[in-house]
């Protein structure tokens, strides 16, 4: 029997609100953090709204001495491991510094502060470039800095894998876990708005080119023609259940119950693309029949096409209408290797609240016969969740959350 | 023979350069203590000597650099170079 794979500890940064409940009341009170970009002139670009964190100062939350060398993604993963950390109640010295891991994802690295030394190069000279810049663009880096302030030596590693890279980091915490370590922080932190970024994003093909942030990014509904990037995502901490347990730990938000991941064929080949199987791989990890899942996290591409085939997946599993499913990121934009693990909190919210956050304004085409809840939350008495998440180029990720068993003192009442 | 890199310039290009906590305080005898005790890595040592070195213009190798352990070391390298 292996031990249970449980989070214990949950750290935000979101669009929409920075913080856990802040988040989390703005995902129920359909608040948008979809806006024009304020950090530069995007004006001229044929996409101009982002998923911009407005409300983040890094200068009351880090010390001056990681300022020079972080990125502004970094900061925020460094600050939302701070919060997953303090939220868990794990303290320095409470476990072997080798008996935690952190493992992260990121799709991009530090591009802000990649493209501040390209200015410098380019206008100055390479002796102006910082030396910092041989890490704080690196995909590593949000790992590595947590590892540091933390004291966290374990096994760690990063995942890139776009937007399925956040639900991968935390299946290969609970891979961890179950070969021997206590606790892992993972999940992701990811951003690259700033010109350079946007740029790429730009190239990408894959933005909407709407202004409007009402009716911009529109997962499932008949406009849709592209997303919004945002920035930011979520910071967890993952343990085993009996280490939790030993050393005090009393809350635990659900358990990470299964996982898989599949990989699309090559265009042209004829093949289905493989999100179906990821999630039947993955209910199937978890040990549960599709008619036990309560809720579905999508991960919500808002193109026609990967739209179109998420719906067949669901359709394929669950049945026509089958199971509610929930968008949350229509508020936030995507927010790449953040994403997955933002939608993981949201599920495990929903596991304690009894409450899926809306997707307001979606008219979802007919055809894709999926519930998705729009206008206003749903009430739902959930106890098992699955959260897909497919990356760009063929990546799909399907992670299965769980109502914690009740504690023994909670049995008994 | 550039201008002489005096100790408060050094430690306000450091501060600039790798941040400080409020621990660089001149009168503390921060001068003979490690780098390493200071909470500076060699990353923030290399970024600092860069700096200097574009400042002062005076040209110091990467590896010398990497010898000094104190910021009285590099006070030398910089104001022997």
């Amino acid at each position: 029997m292996t031990a249970a794979c449980v989070v214990t500890g949950l750290g935000v940064a979101a669009p929409n609100g920075v913080g856990t409940e802040e988040f989390w009341t703005a995902s129920l009170t359909a608040r948008r953090g979809i806006a024009p970009v304020e950090r530069f002139d995007a004006s001229s670009y044929p996409s101009s709204l982002a998923g911009e964190i407005t409300d983040f100062d890094p200068a009351h939350l880090l010390t001056g001495r990681l300022l020079p060398q972080t990125d502004r993604m970094t900061r925020m993963a460094l600050v939302a491991a701070d919060w997953a950390v303090t939220d868990a109640g794990v303290e320095p010295g409470l476990l072997d510094e080798f008996d935690m891991g952190v493992i992260t994802a990121s799709s991009s690295g530090g591009f802000e502060f990649g493209h501040g030394e390209l200015e410098k190069l380019a206008a100055r000279g390479s002796e102006y470039v910082s030396a910092y810049q041989a890490f704080a663009w690196f995909y590593a880096v949000n790992t590595g800095q947590i590892s540091i302030r933390h004291g966290m030596r374990g096994p760690s590693g990063v995942i890139v894998a776009d937007q399925a890279g956040g639900l991968e980091a935390l299946a290969q915490a609970r891979r961890q876990i179950r070969r021997g370590t206590g606790l892992v922080v993972s999940g992701g932190i990811d951003g690259s708005l700033c010109p350079w970024g946007w740029v790429a994003h730009q190239a990408s093909g894959r933005l909407t080119t709407s202004a409007d942030p009402a009716r911009a990014f529109l997962p499932f509904d008949e406009d849709a023609d592209g997303h919004v990037p945002g920035e930011g995502g979520a910071i967890l901490v993952v343990e085993d259940a009996d280490s939790a347990r030993a050393r005090g730990n009393e809350r635990v938000y659900g358990e990470i119950a299964g996982h898989a991941s599949t990989f699309d064929p090559p265009p042209g080949s004829g093949r289905p693309p493989a999100l179906e199987r990821a999630i039947r791989l993955a209910l199937d990890d978890a040990g549960v029949e599709a008619r036990e899942v309560d809720v579905v996290f999508a991960d919500a591409a808002g193109e026609p096409g990967p739209d179109a085939a998420e719906a067949d997946a669901l359709r394929s599993v669950f049945g026509p209408f089958g199971v509610p499913v929930a968008a949350p990121k229509a508020l936030t934009g995507r927010l790449y290797s953040g994403g997955g693990p933002l939608d993981v909190v949201a599920a495990l919210l929903t596991l304690r609240d009894g409450l899926l956050p809306p997707a307001p304004g979606i008219a979802v085409r007919a055809e894709y016969e999926i519930d998705l809840v729009v206008d206003a939350p749903r009430a739902v008495d959930a106890a098992t969740a699955l959260v897909l998440a497919r990356g760009h180029h063929g990546f799909n990720s399907a992670l299965v959350v769980r109502r914690p068993a009740p504690t023994r003192r909670e049995a008994h009442r | 023979m550039s201008a002489t890199l005096t100790p408060d310039d050094l430690l306000r290009i450091l501060r600039e350069c790798a941040g400080d906590d409020g621990t660089l305080d001149i009168a503390q005898d921060v001068l003979d203590r490690t780098f390493t005790d200071l909470g500076y890595d060699s990353v923030a040592v290399l970024e600092t000597a860069g700096r200097v070195s574009r400042e002062y213009g005076v040209a110091i190798d990467d590896d010398v650099v990497a010898e000094a352990d104190t910021p009285r070391a590099l006070l030398s390298i910089v104001n022997a170079a």
